[in-house]
């Protein structure tokens, strides 16, 4: 086997772990992720959403990309988290450590399969939403939107797995980082209604760009190359700062 | 011993440690370990918990760095060929350390696959091993459903599937019962009788002298004498082994 047709071939048996745990779970995981856009659609969309006027289209339209944003985000950190039981309590990632795998499948393999989760949860919203009615346009930037967020969140979830050494830290990330993200980067209403500091902060988030890209692009409007750029830059660095800290596991 | 499969030389693994005033320091775990092991041998490392045998076994299975030392296996610089290494050894680690959502048969399937086996090879190979340990039948059960004495069987198997010439068990036996204690020990038997170099550590002090062609002794990271079962009772002309470790590091290697 070629040094590169092995790469593959070990991206593939990471990825092949995690889709076989997935298949067994399909139907559990779709319900269980149907749940949360469900009540934000309900509540932001129907209920709220009745009173609030944006400037184009209704609030529907607005809150859809937001939903796909955050969605996206929490689904792909959180599909990824499992790999800081297989390191700190099952110790199963030893398994992978002590095998002849290019170091960077791992991270590659457990990234594309919470990209995979995040793209089916995302599929979910899709249809929820036009079954309440929104509308938006879904081109092929759009999508590669979206995967370029689920890969920068699991690239974080992967390098807190590394990073971090107990349960109760890991639950701290989720409520010191992606809750506030959550309802802050340009999901529920625009950045614009923050005042300049906060907002100066929140534009450097990567979820505020994915949200705008994925609004402007759904509603058919050019969209700042800069934010594109900004994604592209958390992915890769996120992707090293993982391979590294996968190699320092050893240390 | 015959012809060198693995060399150590000056192993030294230290930890960042606070000492009791709190200050940041590093304690030595491993110090300047210094032997050979023999193609084909068994031999075994043998010490009280605490000692270093899982941070040398961790080592050696490039699980862990050294802070310095090296580690050469058929003559081959560990660090400078990895990946090599990794494909000539296998590994029984101390805890059970299978994929706990995958069956039987999947974990036996993932580390097939991480071992580069393509389908049909695998499929023989882990058909081949089921049935060896007597464990076809809950090839497609989740891991958690079998007992200690299946586990145990399992993770031997498992670090067989690529053919290893060189097996690690870190602790095969601990917490078995006699009669399952007794069945893993004719596994690695047979596995030395197939030319497998078998390295374990123990501080069951029976499964040392019934296994191993010579044992090191290990004391807080240090090797204290390394000889095989019968030259340390002839040379210290005390019964057991257990009575020469006593005499050599004045502890109890059960301590």
């Amino acid at each position: 086997m070629s040094s590169f047709s092995g790469a593959l071939f070990d991206i593939w048996t990471v990825f092949w772990r995690d889709w076989v745990v997935l298949k067994r779970r399909m139907t559990k995981f779709i319900l269980s992720r149907m749940v949360a856009p469900m009540l934000y659609l309900v509540a932001f969309g129907w209920g709220l959403g009745r009173s609030i006027q944006v400037d184009s289209g209704t609030y529907l339209d607005f809150l859809v990309p937001g939903i796909l944003a955050l969605n996206s985000m929490n689904i792909s950190f959180n599909s990824i988290t499992p790999v800081h039981a297989e390191r700190i309590y099952h110790k199963s990632l030893e398994e992978y450590i002590i095998a002849p795998i290019w170091p960077p499948a791992f991270v590659i393999g457990k990234v594309l399969a919470a990209v995979l989760r995040g793209l089916i949860s995302s599929a979910i919203i899709f249809v929820l939403a036009l079954a309440f009615g929104a509308h938006f346009f879904l081109t092929p930037a759009f999508l590669l939107v979206l995967v370029l967020n689920c890969a920068i969140f699991a690239e974080i979830g992967f390098l807190a797995a590394m990073k971090i050494n107990t349960y109760e830290e890991m639950g701290q990330v989720n409520t010191y980082i992606l809750l506030p993200m959550s309802f802050l980067c340009g999901t529920f209403f625009s950045t614009h209604a923050l005042p300049d500091l906060v907002r100066y902060v929140i534009e450097l988030l990567p979820l505020t760009h994915t949200s705008y890209l994925l609004r402007g692009i759904g509603a058919g409007q050019d969209v700042a190359m800069s934010s594109a750029l900004v994604l592209a830059a958390y992915a890769v660095v996120c992707f090293l700062w993982g391979c590294h800290a996968f190699s320092r596991l050893r240390k | 011993m015959g012809t060198p499969m693995m060399e150590l030389e000056n192993l030294t693994k230290q930890y960042p440690h606070k000492n009791a005033s709190g200050k940041n320091t590093y304690k030595t775990a491993v110090d300047k370990l210094t032997f050979s092991v023999g193609k084909g041998e068994a031999f075994g490392l043998l010490g009280p918990n605490g000692a270093g045998k899982t941070t040398t076994i961790r080592m050696l299975t490039l699980l862990m760095e050294p802070t310095s030392g090296t580690i050469r296996y058929d003559g081959q610089d560990a660090r400078a060929h990895a990946q090599d290494i990794k494909r000539l050894i296998g590994v029984v680690p101390q805890h059970v350390n299978f994929d706990q959502d995958l069956t039987v048969g999947e974990n036996m399937e993932l580390h097939a696959r991480l071992h580069h086996m393509g389908r049909r090879e695998r499929e023989a190979r882990i058909h081949e091993l089921l049935h060896y340990v007597e464990l076809e039948d809950v090839k497609n059960d989740g891991v958690r459903r079998l007992s200690g004495g299946m586990k145990r069987r399992l993770l031997i198997m498992r670090a067989l599937i690529h053919h290893p010439r060189v097996l690690f068990l870190d602790e095969p036996t601990v917490a078995l019962d006699p009669q399952v204690r007794r069945r893993i020990w004719e596994l690695i038997r047979t596995m030395k009788e197939q030319g497998v170099t078998v390295f374990l550590t123990t501080h069951y002090i029976e499964e040392a002298e019934a296994l191993c062609d010579r044992v090191a002794m290990l004391s807080q990271g240090h090797l204290v004498d390394l000889d095989s079962p019968a030259h340390f009772k002839e040379k210290t002309g005390l019964p057991t082994l257990e009575d020469v470790f006593l005499k050599l590091t004045g502890k109890k290697v059960s301590s």
